[in-house]
């Protein structure tokens, strides 16, 4: 019923690089974020990949995910919409890393 | 053997609730740690936004000769849209431009950090870049203090304030929030635009100083949730709140939501000639009352985001003000707890005896049917686009066609948009239930 937006999809002009490029990340040594792919093979919606803010997790050739943590809101979409119990564990990055938030 | 150091109370969180938790504490005397796992307070924080500062008037008096704001709201905007149309409520009042005012835009790395130094100057002692990993029990099993991932060091005290936001482990690993559920959850994405102070007062009939509240109805393609603008300073704040998982179903990105949005007829020329500052996200619980967790355990009390405080009731969107009353509430009861030296969910249930007597309970009992009203189907795919069309039926001119009574074409646009008169009824009626 809902009517798409004229320039739906069209991504107003700002590659999502240019999009990440605006925000201050203080990268931790340790990744924050671990996913079990052997799980995720057998996922059919691998919904952290549409609906992540940050864009961080991929769909590879054999059905796993690759995921980058670096560039992490830490906002915990990815574990709240993973359809399977203990594919993605995800906890906050040491103190003072991760993102910083200048216009939150 | 790790570094302990004692005091009366741990808080764990430096946003609003933990600051006003901390600053109740100092305030009471007590010996109190404030630990923030940014390098400042807000630095992990993105709201819409606006706070509502009436909550304050009790807690700093005068506040508004002091906080960091960015515009005063004189215009809340209410507006129902489609691809090509939009409808606005638009509310104006000079009153809300001057003391004690109403809501103002404000940022959270200024206006957290403004809090937290409220609690510092009262005796708190803020210790920022480190994070709480977990709880430290007692042989009893009550909460006793937090391990932090500063060199193992232990932060020991006979009560533990978790304040640690929407995704609460402490809460989590207390066990009285269960488990995540994406459903209780929205995901609010937002991008901060540049745009010079002249033409903010130009294109929003503003003043300096003065600033403006659009909530948006019918900008999601259909995905449970809505939009907001708001103006700042020298920035704009355009974005939407969408459910969680109906997000993950569609499959649509989160940042194409925001992009439709600024591309819309009524809301382009607003931003025209702007450019990208900041593109941020938070994950919101906006499952209401009937999703709160246990808020009290032994020698644990939980408050704000970590509490499911926040009021996403349609016409209300507030969240800061609902963080800093409970978490005043909860310092206050801890310091109670103290004075009658028991610190069990027992010797702390005043904390929700006080919440419920206040805003922070009363209001999200009130209205704790409204969330589901608000995220129902019609409410989002069919009556923006319904009433968008009974507005352009009622003022397009069909001369010579005799024009159409109000009933009438009415019943036409809602068969139009496959909702029967009787549906219609009954939500008004459950709205005005909910509401009334």
């Amino acid at each position: 019923m809902s009517a798409v937006m004229p320039g739906a999809g069209k991504w107003d002009g700002i590659s999502f690089a240019q999009r990440m490029a605006t925000v201050d990340f203080r990268i931790g040594a340790r990744a924050h974020i671990a996913v079990d792919s052997d799980i995720c093979r057998s996922c059919t919606t691998k919904a952290c990949v549409s609906a992540c803010p940050a864009n961080l997790f991929a769909p590879t050739a054999d059905g796993g995910i690759l995921f980058n943590y670096e560039e992490c809101f830490e906002c915990g979409t990815c574990y709240m919409v993973c359809n399977s119990e203990g594919a993605i564990t995800w906890t906050y990055p040491d103190g003072g890393h991760g993102v910083v938030f200048h216009h939150g | 053997m790790p570094e302990q150091i004692e005091f009366d109370a741990v808080v764990v969180g430096a946003g609003p609730a933990g600051a006003s938790a901390a600053l109740a504490l100092a305030r009471a005397g007590r010996s109190v740690v404030l630990v923030e796992r940014g390098p400042f307070p807000g630095s992990k924080n993105v709201y819409g936004g606006v706070v509502y500062g009436r909550v304050l008037d009790d807690i700093v008096p005068n506040w508004w000769e002091e906080v960091p704001v960015e515009r005063w709201v004189v215009r809340r905007s209410t507006m129902m849209m489609t691809g090509t149309q939009s409808l606005s409520v638009d509310f104006r009042s000079q009153a809300w431009g001057s003391a004690p005012y109403n809501g103002m835009t404000t940022l959270r790395c200024h206006f957290d950090a403004w809090l937290a130094g409220k609690a510092t100057d009262a005796g708190a002692r803020l210790v920022t870049s480190t994070v709480a990993t977990g709880l430290i029990r007692d042989s009893a099993g009550r909460v006793v203090g937090v391990r932090t991932d500063r060199d193992g060091a232990e932060l020991r005290a006979p009560v533990v304030i978790a304040c640690d936001g929407v995704n609460s482990f402490l809460a989590k690993e207390a066990g009285l929030l269960p488990r995540a559920e994406a459903s209780h959850h929205t995901l609010g994405v937002k991008e901060v635009l540049d745009l010079p102070p002249g033409a903010i007062n130009e294109r929003f009939g503003v003043q300096d100083h003065e600033g403006v509240d659009m909530e948006i109805l019918g900008c999601t393609r259909g995905i449970p949730g809505g939009g907001f603008l708001y103006t700042n300073a020298d920035t704009v704040s355009i974005g939407v709140v969408v459910s969680l998982p109906e997000l993950a179903a569609s499959g649509v990105r989160p940042e194409a939501l925001i992009a439709d949005l600024k591309a819309h007829p009524t809301i382009a020329p607003l931003l025209a000639g702007s450019t990208l500052r900041e593109y941020g996200a938070h994950l919101i619980p906006e499952g209401g009352y009937d999703t709160m967790p246990v808020l009290a355990a032994d020698g644990l009390l939980i408050a704000g985001d970590a509490g499911a405080m926040t009021l996403a009731a349609g016409l209300w969107l507030e969240g800061v003000n609902f963080a800093i009353g409970s978490g005043y509430a909860a310092g206050r009861a801890v310091d109670r707890a103290l004075s009658k030296g028991d610190c069990t969910a027992k010797g702390l249930a005043s904390y929700r005896a006080d919440l419920e007597g206040q805003f922070v309970l009363a209001d999200h009992k009130r209205l704790r049917k409204a969330p589901s009203l608000v995220l129902s189907e019609r409410v989002q795919q069919r009556y923006p686009g319904l009433i968008c069309d009974l507005a352009e039926g009622m003022f397009t001119v069909t001369n010579p066609t005799p024009k159409a009574g109000a009933l009438a074409l009415t019943r036409q646009v809602a068969a139009r948009h496959g909702v029967k008169l009787r549906q219609l009824a009954g939500d008004t009626l459950r709205g005005l239930r909910i509401f009334g």
